[in-house]
């Protein structure tokens, strides 16, 4: 008997949540060794996953199904393919990072292991749920832990709104898409949830384009589209350190790729008539956020809205509707999945010791912070899309497939390269070197060794798959041949 | 004359009755005793009735039994384990509340009301449900207004006995119509009316109904009742008494109104706006409330409203999600009730702030309200959001997309008063932020209880398919 | 060996970045041995070179040799390819010779050495990458990646006004290759693959309408995008005035290899890509071009006859040298073909050898005043010949070389540049003699407030005397004096390898 990766992957947060719920509040070494060993264990699961994926064969792989409920047609059907098997190895990569950062939680870290792994179990759940059910209902676990992550452990000038305001987008946008995935339920006529068949269902072209909006934009509200994209910055900053690593890094390619599984591959039609709408809203995401986020004083602020920017340049490349396009947004999630990770984890970093996270208060860190200081500028050359870093292997193919539907949105999208260059090269001058104030003398105390190694690791990504491509490309491609097909060769 | 399935189609009451029975000796002759030994009886019984009626009086198809009384199908059984459930867990939360756990009269009297209910689920004829009803509400305002020194306690059960005779008389004059115009009171037989009478049928009936599962417009007796009343019964009142009288709901028009007659669309079109209507105001006036008990009383309001929903689709899927709503409901709200009975009792304040810091005075408590109020929410993996999902699937398959959108506007609604209070339990600190010097202490019945609630709850959430299907099985019955 | 020789060109272009890894693990605080490890391994790529150098056939100086090809991107069709021809080989050459100087040059910072040594090694990777690529994406690659050491380095070593040049310099420079990318993305939806010569191929060849448009019009549109791109990094007039804020804030050494090899970076991209992808449009909008050289010419002169500050006067001199560089250029976009076009184009690809030497050698002149003086206000000098009589008669040398005197390896280019343009764009030339002129005039200008007149006491006496230059910055001069006056004298042996390039390809 194979042995069941997926199950395991997606039910190990669970029991690691499970286990650490049991324990007495106050072994928090204990605590945090178990949320540790659980997060090990799902990063080496898709890490092995991810070399394991036959990028000839391509196609949904590792597939299992376990009948949930066979009178509706809904079933445990999980599978991998070429795109969310580097999401599957993303969120094991941030899931880890994210528990060393949050080693110095002190208040009640019990809960907050448990709350976090019940996000992760969510996430794990929909990138490798092949049945629509199953897909929601991992997506709605999803969800609400971020509000009780951020609500409670989260800044507390702002975390109750943000909590809030955060919660109920996604929570509508979840429900809007959950209509529409119940109209398609009824209207296919096969009685299932399963997407694989759903995928055969041949939607009349009316019922595609009623419906391919509302469930596009519900999943895209995660991944940040303008405009509904206003939840995202408040929600970065007032989450703790990990909260957003998870928040950016990965809840909002939960959306984007949700949006491409249940919107763009089974309303196909739908999305070719939409797909100029969507061009436009992204087009204004890269736009838009690349200007909001130069104005930004504050540093998380700044990121927040660096990310929105960057969402919006995979939902551009979903919206060209062609394989070069497509196959650079997908990579673009993985990095900037990882890019993102990064700053939050080093503005964490620089935050815990200064308490302060406005750039003309800061200066100074690189001397202090040497590692924050290079790995975050490793960051910044991959938000530019600087060459030889992973943020360039993802925009460029992207922008080409810009230029095979709308070769004028190109010439706007590219704008956003010369204002995130400046704002990012800006902040990272004042914030890291210059002056450091004379508050902080003393203060800031170097990471620790722990640190050290997610930062490293999550530069060492962005590099490695800057200089070599052919690690994940590739494997994107393959999906998106899949995904391809589905669009009628489009 | 009394064949097997007879004595099978009642056993539950027979054996609730013999329970009652023997909860009365045991108060009378076994005085000296921990207050708590009735409530361990009560639900001891109970458990075993439940094991016991599971397995044997199960129906292997739908029949009428005593000349037409009672409906013997799978509708009334499984209404009936899930009112025997809810007794058991009410039974527990009840045994720690001083002015109710020690006196047999409590429990005597919610067994009572559990075989009204009971019968309620079953009855096949006017007359049985109308005894039925009764059966069931009059001890219910008795409890209702059992804490005879709170002035609340007592204005709950005055309120309750007013609201509730006035509403079965009204009832009642609307089956006297139907009696009158079809010489017959058997619901099976009840068909054929013209378009006047029908309305006022409806009209009548429903608001019976209606005020039994606090519908809009006869919702108003539900939070001063809720409020007032001795938080356990608050618990059984909001949960399975509200259940009883969807089943009688469901039994009642799709009886008189089968799906495919001229009056289908009409009542459809009236149980909708009825639906949007409760939703919308339980929601919206639960926003602004700051005593949990009156909160939940309004979310209890609203979640009638979704449970209506899936009765408007008239089909099998719909009263099939109907059911499982329920069900995920009763353990839902028994859990939220539970764990303000649990509070309350040892700090004595029903106020939403007074709820600051509770996760960090009892660490499995909060994990209860966390667990109960999410499910309140529709939050996987909870039964709340499975049921909410087939109820508005059930909408939207009968091409009511518009009912479903409400639907879930207002679930955004509750998510929000949800949501802010689980922040009060989670975030706020205590004045003087020293929870652990006050804790709350939660006695055994009430950790039983709840940890087999919250249980209940994943459970229905994450294996949900045997549960749908027994729902279904029981839709089935009725079509 | 047989790894070396097949791979030579990737041998040459990856060390750097390798030394530069290893340096990243020296120990803290050893200055001096991450110095010397920093000059060694940068002679590395130069000795390299010289093989390179000797084993090309210079017969065929037209043909790519020493090519290598793999898959880098497979699924955009990008290629990691590189060669050399002679054009790319003379320019390989400056960048792996000018490197260990500006290294040596360097060895009086003392700040954060290792991060700057990292950081030097690191652009060089970047500088021979585009000079050796020939596929496209790989050169904006490496155009690009050449673009964040030299941030930092003037960021971080630079003088007072360094935040605000540095910044300018990064967003200049990124805005101009802006329409670059959009310009190199449409080529490859185009022809689905990147490598320069398929591209020059099909690009020419191409009729029609593309995307709706006249090919003409697409054509001339991705002309100029390309041109902004490259003008502004030559710099061509008006995109031109990030350089004296970048050159004069930039550390010594940061100056030399900005001055001495990234100018030539656009000129090269001018005369591999635009010229060879663009020849109609080229020679339709040479007159453009050449009234921008000119411009240059005239007012990189006129502007550094105007300044005090010999950093800046030195930088307004690239200005002017690249002036003639563009010239060259456009007489050759112009006159495709001709006997005029080959000698401008060897004229406009010698002047950037030459520059390359030239200005470097200023550069560093100037640091070596400004270490001992701590200014370099023209005006607070005076008379310095006695007291420093050997750094005098170095930067008189380099001074002619830079004037273009005859004998040294400056009038050669200009001389070529002149013949080849005046047969084609007349009436630009003789306009560019003006800042000919001019050119005498600030550099006899520079020279005098130095080196003549009377003597500044301030530096002759006391704490500010001034000190001799020492042995190791004369050695960072030597070669650049030794190339300097070969050129001039005797120029064939690195014409020949030109000549026979942009003859055949031009």
């Amino acid at each position: 008997m194979t042995f069941p990766i997926l199950s395991v992957i997606i039910f190990s947060p669970l029991v690691g949540a499970l286990i650490i719920l049991m324990m007495p509040a106050d072994r928090k070494t204990e605590i945090r060794v178990v949320a540790l060993m659980t997060a090990v264990f799902a990063l080496v699961l898709s890490l092995w996953l991810y070399l394991s994926y036959d990028q000839v064969a391509a196609g949904y792989q590792f597939i299992e199904k376990y009948d949930w409920m066979p009178s509706f047609g809904i079933s445990l059907h999980l599978g991998v393919d070429g795109i969310s098997t580097p999401l599957v190895l993303l969120t094991g990569v941030v899931m880890f990072t994210g528990v060393i950062i949050s080693w110095g939680i002190e208040d009640r870290p019990r809960e907050f292991f448990a709350f976090l792994f019940l996000l992760a179990s969510g996430v794990f759940g929909v990138f490798v749920a092949l049945d629509l059910f199953m897909l929601f209902f991992f997506y709605e676990i999803a969800v609400f832990p971020m509000y009780l992550l951020i609500a409670i452990w989260g800044w507390v000038k702002t975390r109750e709104y943000a909590a809030m305001k955060l919660t109920l987008y996604l929570f509508i946008g979840s429900v809007v898409a959950l209509i529409g995935a119940l109209a398609m339920y009824f209207n296919s006529g096969f009685g299932t949830f399963d997407m694989l068949i759903l995928e055969t269902a041949n939607f009349s072209p009316e019922f595609q384009k009623i419906w391919f909006l509302p469930v596009f934009l519900g999943f895209a509200v995660l991944g940040g589209i303008w405009p509904f994209h206003n939840w995202s910055p408040d929600g970065h900053v007032a989450a703790p350190t990990a909260v957003s690593m998870f928040h950016a890094g990965v809840l909002m390619k939960l959306g984007a790729f949700a949006a491409l599984r249940v919107g763009i591959m089974l309303l196909p039609e739908g999305a070719k008539f939409w797909a100029p709408l969507i061009l436009i809203l992204a087009t204004v995401n890269v736009v838009y956020g690349a200007f909001i986020a130069m104005i930004q004083t504050d540093l998380k602020y700044m990121i927040g809205f660096s990310s929105v920017s960057h969402m919006g340049l995979v939902m551009l490349g979903f919206a060209t509707l062609t394989p070069d396009g497509m196959t650079g947004a997908g990579v673009q999630m993985f990095s900037h999945g990882v890019m993102t990770a990064l700053f939050f984890a080093a503005v964490g970093m620089i935050y815990d010791r200064a308490h302060t996270r406005q750039i003309p208060e800061l200066g100074g860190m690189m001397k202090a912070l040497p590692w924050v200081g290079y790995t975050f500028i490793v960051g910044g050359l991959v938000s530019m899309g600087m060459p030889g870093f992973s943020g360039f292997v993802a925009e460029f193919p992207i922008f080409m497939g810009v230029w095979q539907v709308k070769p004028w949105v190109a010439t706007l999208a590219v704008i956003s390269i010369v204002i995130t260059a400046a704002y990012i090269m800006l902040a990272i001058r004042r914030v890291f070197f210059g002056e450091m104030p004379k508050e902080f003398e003393g203060h800031i105390t170097p990471i620790k060794t722990i640190d050290k190694v997610a930062l490293g690791l999550l530069s060492g990504l962005m590099i490695a798959l800057g200089v070599f491509p052919g690690i994940m490309v590739p494997m994107v491609e393959s999906g998106v041949e899949n995904v391809l097909r589905l669009l009628g060769g489009a | 004359m009394f064949t097997s399935s007879m004595i099978m189609a009642i056993l539950p009451e027979l054996l609730l009755l013999t329970l009652g029975l023997l909860v009365l000796v045991f108060d009378l002759i076994w005085k000296k005793r921990d207050g708590r030994d009735l409530g361990w009886l009560t639900a001891g019984g109970l458990l075993f009735i439940l094991v016991l009626s599971a397995f044997l009086a199960k129906p292997a198809t739908s029949m009428e039994v005593f000349g037409g009384m009672l409906r013997y199908d799978m509708l009334g059984y499984v209404f009936k384990m899930l009112f025997i459930f809810g007794a058991m867990i009410t039974s527990l939360f009840m045994m720690d509340s001083e002015k109710l756990g020690n006196r047999g009269e409590s429990y005597i009297l919610l067994l009572v009301a559990t075989i009204g209910m009971n019968l309620m689920a079953s009855a096949a004829d006017l007359v049985m449900l109308y005894l039925a009803i009764e059966t069931t509400s009059i001890p219910m305002y008795i409890l209702a207004g059992f804490l005879r020194d709170d002035k609340k306690s007592t204005e709950a059960g005055l309120k309750y006995l007013l609201f509730g005779a006035m509403a079965s008389t009204v009832m009642l004059y609307g089956f006297s119509l139907i009696f009158g115009f079809t010489g017959t009171t058997a619901l099976a037989a009840i068909t054929g009316f013209s378009l006047p009478l029908a309305i006022g049928v409806i009209i009548l009936i429903m608001v019976g109904v209606a005020f039994k599962i606090s519908l809009a417009p006869f919702h108003f007796w539900a939070p001063d009742v809720y409020e007032g009343a001795p938080t356990p019964i608050t618990g059984f009142l909001s949960t399975a008494s509200k259940a009883a009288g969807f089943a009688v709901l469901m039994r009642l028009f799709l009886g008189l109104f089968p799906l495919g007659s001229e009056y289908a669309l009409m009542w459809t079109m009236i149980m909708a706006v009825l639906a949007t209507v409760t939703m919308t105001l339980g929601n919206v006036v639960a926003l602004s409330q700051t005593n949990i008990k009156r909160m939940l009383a309004y979310s209890s309001v609203a979640h009638a409203g979704y449970a209506l929903v899936g009765v408007v689709s008239l089909s099998e899927l719909g009263v099939g999600s109907v059911t499982f709503y329920l069900i995920a409901y009763v353990m839902t709200n028994l859990a939220a009730f539970g764990v303000i009975a649990a509070f309350s009792k040892i700090v004595g304040s029903d106020e939403i702030s007074d709820y600051a810091g509770m996760s960090r005075r009892n660490y499995g408590l909060g994990l209860a309200a966390l667990v109960a109020f999410l499910s309140l929410t529709g939050m996987p993996p909870f039964g709340g959001f499975v049921a909410k999902v087939f109820v508005f699937a059930a909408a939207v398959k009968a091409d009511m997309i518009w009912l479903a959108v409400v639907g879930i506007l207002n679930s955004i609604v509750g998510l929000y008063y949800y949501l802010t209070f689980l922040k009060v339990v989670y975030l706020h600190r205590m004045e003087g932020e020293n929870e652990e010097a006050h804790p709350i202490p939660l006695s055994r019945p009430y950790a039983i209880a709840l940890a087999v609630l919250s249980f209940a709850i994943l459970f229905i959430g994450v294996i949900f398919g045997p549960w749908f299907n027994i729902a279904s099985s029981a839709a089935q019955g009725l079509f | 060996m047989d790894f070396l020789s097949n791979h030579l060109l990737s041998v040459i272009l990856f060390f750097p970045i390798f030394a530069a890894i290893v340096i990243g693990f020296l120990p803290k605080g050893e200055d001096k041995l991450v110095r010397w490890t920093a000059l060694v391994a940068s002679l590395v790529p130069f000795v390299l070179t010289l093989v390179l150098w000797f084993s090309f056939d210079q017969s065929m100086s037209h043909v790519f040799q020493f090519e290598e090809n793999y898959i880098w991107y497979a699924t955009i069709n990008s290629n990691f390819h590189i060669g050399v021809d002679g054009i790319s080989l003379s320019m390989v050459l400056l960048t792996t010779l000018l490197t260990p100087l500006a290294i040596l040059a360097s060895f009086s910072v003392k700040e954060k050495v290792k991060a700057y040594m990292m950081l030097f090694l690191f652009l060089e990777m970047g500088m021979l990458g585009v000079f050796m690529s020939m596929d496209l994406l790989i050169f904006f690659v490496f155009w690009e990646i050449g673009l964040v050491p030299m941030y930092f380095l003037i960021n971080q070593w630079g003088s007072k006004n360094r935040n605000y040049a540095s910044l300018k310099f990064m967003i200049y420079t990124v805005g101009g290759s802006l329409g670059l990318l959009l310009a190199i993305q449409l080529l490859g939806v185009l022809f689905g693959t990147y490598d320069i010569a398929a591209i020059r191929e099909g690009w020419t060849a191409l009729s029609g309408t593309i995307m709706g448009m006249d090919v003409a019009t697409v054509k001339t549109v991705t002309f100029w995008a390309f041109v902004v791109a490259f003008a502004i990094k030559v710099p061509v007039w008006p995109f031109h005035t990030w350089l004296p804020d970048a050159h004069t804030e930039a550390p010594t050494a940061g100056s030399m290899i900005l001055a001495g090899v990234l100018l030539k970076l656009g000129a090269y991209g001018f005369i591999r890509l635009v010229l060879p992808l663009y020849p109609e449009q080229s020679a339709h909008f040479a007159g453009w071009l050449a009234f921008l050289a000119v411009m240059a010419i005239v007012f990189g002169a006129f502007g550094a006859y105007g300044q005090w500050d010999f950093k800046r006067l030195v930088a307004y001199s690239s200005v002017n040298h690249m002036g003639f560089v563009l010239l060259g250029i456009a007489a050759a976009a112009k006159a495709y073909g001709t006997a005029n076009a080959h000698i401008a184009m060897n004229g406009a690809v010698l002047q950037m050898f030459n520059h390359g030497l030239s200005a470097a050698g200023m550069f560093f002149l100037v640091g070596v005043i400004y270490e001992r003086t701590h200014t370099r206000d023209l005006r607070k000098f005076g008379g310095l010949f006695p007291l420093v009589p050997i750094y005098g008669g170095i930067l008189i040398f380099t001074s002619m070389a830079s004037l273009g005197l005859p004998g040294l390896n400056g009038f050669v280019s200009e001389f070529l540049v002149v013949r080849g343009a005046w047969g084609e764009l007349a009436g630009y030339t003789a306009a560019g003699m003006l800042g000919l002129l001019f050119t005498g005039a600030y550099i006899l200008k520079g020279v005098k407030n130095v080196l003549h007149g009377p003597m500044n006491e301030d530096w002759a006496h006391g704490e500010h005397k001034l000190t001799e230059i020492n042995t190791r910055e004369i050695v960072v001069m030597v070669p650049l004096m030794a190339l300097m006056l070969s050129l001039g004298i005797w120029p064939s042996w690195l014409l020949t390898v030109i000549n026979n390039a942009v003859t055949a390809l031009f």
